[in-house]
């Protein structure tokens, strides 16, 4: 029995299937709403040492684990972050035996070319793909089929029950029902009151319910609640299920200021597919949670579009009544960044050194004086894609217990044992491999 | 806003959202051609519509679609607009109403009606029940002079009107001058019809959510089968007037092989084609095009199936009225080719054009 309905429920469903082993998988979404956060996914980062016909160049398993290593700062599990990196080079050929199609890297694909296998149509064609593979191979998949509790016995999992009141039992459970960050009660205990301003980037079905289920049964869990992968992204998104074209790419060649009209880190620290996993965390850090990225009209054409237009000003401080900011505030933030901007030579394409001098913080690429109207400005929120808090495992994917062993049936993936390899930070396409990686894994032990 | 604007409007907002996300630029045209704009002017969006093929792979794959709040339907959107712009660019102005009065009921009505006229007025002649075989042998029945005055004066004011709509279309788009490289770019597109999925053996989305080849091949069969009619007709004409012989030719001549393999292949695409469009999945095609869809696929249906029916019992007293229904079906199909289904080769063969010169 899988619990779940997305990348990692798929990749262990069909593994197992393969296997031999009779497979059911509950759903708790709607069919038209299926595969949690992986519908709004578009790539997975995949080892290889020598190009493919998806990825260019190489990529190690060594620098592959020193960017894991680098954006989690450490806290993460080295062995299963290899395995897990190992195991990536072989789920591109296996994704694509299964019919799932991947395509060359384009100009939507923010220079990931190398390191991430972009799937043909995003991460709802991937499903669609894997669903009807596993139909073909006779996996049942029940929809809107929520399992809001868990009967586990000695440690062994027995049956779970569904939203519905029904009970239904298996051989096996495999826990690939995603984070939690859906649970506003959940986000509210892990962050205060500020959970409330967050925006979830996909499901609104990840509610973290059998995470819960099997810590209150004796699993033991790993990670810490306010961990998660989080974006800055487009304040006026919806709250839930915005999905990608909620990303703001502006703030690298903006001047971002929070309620205050104050600025508070360095904007160009590196391109934006390398920083904008902390950025939701900095949003997060302000008061009210919220942000605005400012920019000129010089720039407006440097960064790809977004779906909701700026708002616009002819000056700063009409920019700033607009924004609800005391406008002597942000006058003075930009005049004293204008003041600090060093002469260079501006670059929007690399990492173009166009530094401040004598500004706290300082932005140290891509600055430019904010001095030609009319002004835009896009307000910025932090936007979760999933929480990291999730059961811990071993290496065959099986959810250890509080007394540290393994329990004999039940196994994890995707989101709900992310925070194993991800402690915190977030690389550009790991949570779809990790949900491949180890969907598979579980799915073959649990066979 | 004028009704007019409303497809304008709808294929705008929805480019808006997928440029800022561009997931499926790796499936079409249009996504490429999306992604080299910010902004959306309504030549544009008439020169996108046109490139859509309506393979319906980005409406499958969008995590947006209906009943998500954003509801995107990109080729719902495209397709609407793309039948507007059929009759933004009709020429005379006046006939464009054609498109809009459902196509299905016109192009019937004045094909049966043509049918049963020419039908009718053979009735009233003696030679129509009589056997005539051997050169010269359709001319017994209507002569000569009276198929060439009919079958040009029809046949080239369609290829006039169409042409003239081409022409406004590839002006407002701001088509370029049209090298060879274009013609061979675009032509390429056609010949493996890649945007049905020609450039994978996956296909395309022509029922619901599977990818299957259905469709490419359908199309394929009904597009050469429309090609191998037309070549008959003109190695007819060579004949008739390069040579002087007259029809009707024997079984194994050119213009009767030709001819007859390309009216099967009209009648399997187009059955085949009909199946698919009674099966698949309404959400993402237009309500603009299902009049204009049948009554294409009916009218080549037709104009095949009587073909060969003539082909079959042309040595019979049949004969005659079989010529009158099938010239009839011609004639209708002709009369209609401007204002229906037909002109979607023409335009987007343009949009083609315009994306080779972009590249």
């Amino acid at each position: 029995m899988i619990v779940g309905g997305g990348h990692a429920a798929l990749c262990a469903a069909i593994t197992a299937g393969e296997a031999g082993a009779k497979v059911l998988i509950l759903e708790a979404a709607p069919r038209h709403m299926r595969g949690g956060n992986s519908r709004h996914t578009r790539n997975l980062r995949a080892m290889h040492r020598a190009p493919t016909a998806t990825l260019t160049g190489t990529y190690t398993e060594d620098e592959y684990w020193e960017d894991i290593e680098r954006v989690t700062a450490g806290v993460t599990n080295e062995s299963l972050a290899r395995q897990m990196i190992r195991e990536s080079e072989e789920l591109v050929t296996w994704l694509d035996e299964r019919g799932v199609r991947f395509q060359p890297a384009l100009s939507g694909t923010l220079s990931l070319g190398r390191t991430n296998a972009f799937f043909l149509g995003g991460g709802k064609a991937l499903l669609n793909t894997l669903y009807r593979h596993a139909e073909a191979i006779g996996v049942e998949i029940r929809y809107a089929s929520e399992v809001t509790s868990v009967a586990v016995d000695d440690g062994r999992f027995a049956s779970v029950g569904l939203e519905n009141g029904a009970t239904v039992d298996a051989g096996a459970l495999i826990a690939a029902s995603g984070g939690f960050q859906s649970n506003t009660d959940w986000m509210r205990a892990a962050w205060g009151p500020a959970a409330d301003n967050f925006l979830i980037r996909g499901t609104p079905y990840n509610t973290g319910t059998l995470l819960r289920a099997l810590h209150e049964s004796g699993m033991r869990t790993i990670g810490d609640p306010t961990q998660c992968h989080a974006v800055a992204i487009d304040a006026r998104a919806p709250k839930f299920d915005g999905g990608i074209v909620s990303r703001l790419d502006c703030v690298c060649f903006s001047v971002v200021v929070n309620q205050n009209g104050e600025r508070f880190y360095d904007e160009g620290e590196d391109f934006w597919p390398k920083r904008y996993a902390i950025w939701g965390r900095l949003v997060a850090q302000q008061p009210e949670q919220i942000a605005y990225s400012v920019i000129d009209s010089k720039v407006t054409e440097n960064f790809m579009p977004s779906v909701f237009p700026p708002i616009e000003a002819a000056t700063i401080s009409e920019l700033a009544l607009e924004l609800e900011i005391n406008p002597a505030a942000l006058e003075e933030t930009i005049e004293t960044f204008n003041a600090a901007v060093q002469v260079g030579s501006y670059d929007p394409t690399q990492l173009d050194g166009c530094r401040t001098a004598g500004v706290s913080p300082a932005k140290t690429n891509w600055a430019l004086p904010i001095d030609t109207p009319p002004y835009y400005a896009y307000p910025l929120r932090p936007g979760i894609t999933f929480t990291y808090l999730g059961l811990a495992v071993d290496a065959d994917a099986r959810v250890l217990r509080d007394d540290g062993t393994p329990a004999p049936n039940i196994f994890a993936a995707g989101e709900i044992m992310a925070g194993n390899v991800l402690g915190q930070g977030y690389c550009a396409g790991t949570g779809m491999t990790i949900g491949g990686v180890y969907g598979r894994i579980a799915g073959a032990h649990a066979a | 806003m004028s009704a007019a604007l409303v497809p304008t409007r709808e294929a705008a907002r929805v480019m808006d959202v997928c440029n800022a996300c561009r997931y499926c630029e790796g499936y079409c045209a249009v996504f490429q051609t999306m992604t080299t704009r910010r902004t959306f002017a309504e030549s544009d969006l008439e020169y996108m519509s046109n490139l859509c093929h309506q393979c319906n792979a980005c409406y499958h794959a969008c995590q947006y679609a209906p009943p998500h709040e954003f509801a995107i339907n990109v080729p719902r959107a495209m397709a609407d607009l793309r039948a507007e712009t059929y009759e933004r660019f009709a020429w005379p102005a006046r006939a464009a109403s054609a498109f809009q009065r459902n196509g299905l009921v016109t192009a019937i009505a004045v094909s049966v009606f043509l049918a049963l006229l020419l039908g009718f007025l053979l009735f009233l002649q003696d030679s129509t029940f009589e056997q005539h075989i051997g050169p010269g042998a359709f001319y017994a029945v209507i002569s000569h002079a009276t198929m060439v005055v009919l079958g040009s004066v029809s046949f080239g004011f369609a290829i006039l009107a169409i042409g003239i709509g081409m022409r406004r279309f590839a002006r407002s788009i701001g088509l370029g001058p049209v090298r060879l490289s274009h013609l061979r770019h675009a032509g390429a597109n056609v010949a493996e019809m890649r945007y049905l999925g020609g450039h994978t053996p996956d296909g395309c989305n022509d029922i619901g959510e599977s990818f299957s080849t259905a469709r490419r091949f359908f199309h394929q069969s009904t597009l050469w089968g429309f090609v191998l009619c037309f070549a008959s007709t003109c190695v007819a004409t060579l004949y008739d007037y390069g040579f002087g012989w007259e029809a009707p030719y024997p079984v194994l001549s050119v213009p009767v092989l030709l001819g007859t393999i390309g009216g099967v292949g009209l009648m399997i695409g187009c059955s085949g084609l009909f199946v698919i469009k009674r099966r698949c999945d309404p959400a993402p095609v237009s309500p603009r095009f299902l009049g204009m869809d049948y009554a294409f696929l009916f009218l080549l249906f037709m104009v095949a199936a009587t073909g060969l029916l003539l082909l079959a019992f042309r040595e019979t007293t049949a004969m005659g009225l079989l010529l009158g229904i099938h010239l009839g079906f011609v004639l209708g199909f002709f009369v209609t080719m401007p204002y229906g289904k037909f002109v979607h080769g023409g335009y987007r063969f343009v949009a083609l054009l315009k994306y080779a010169q972009e590249q």
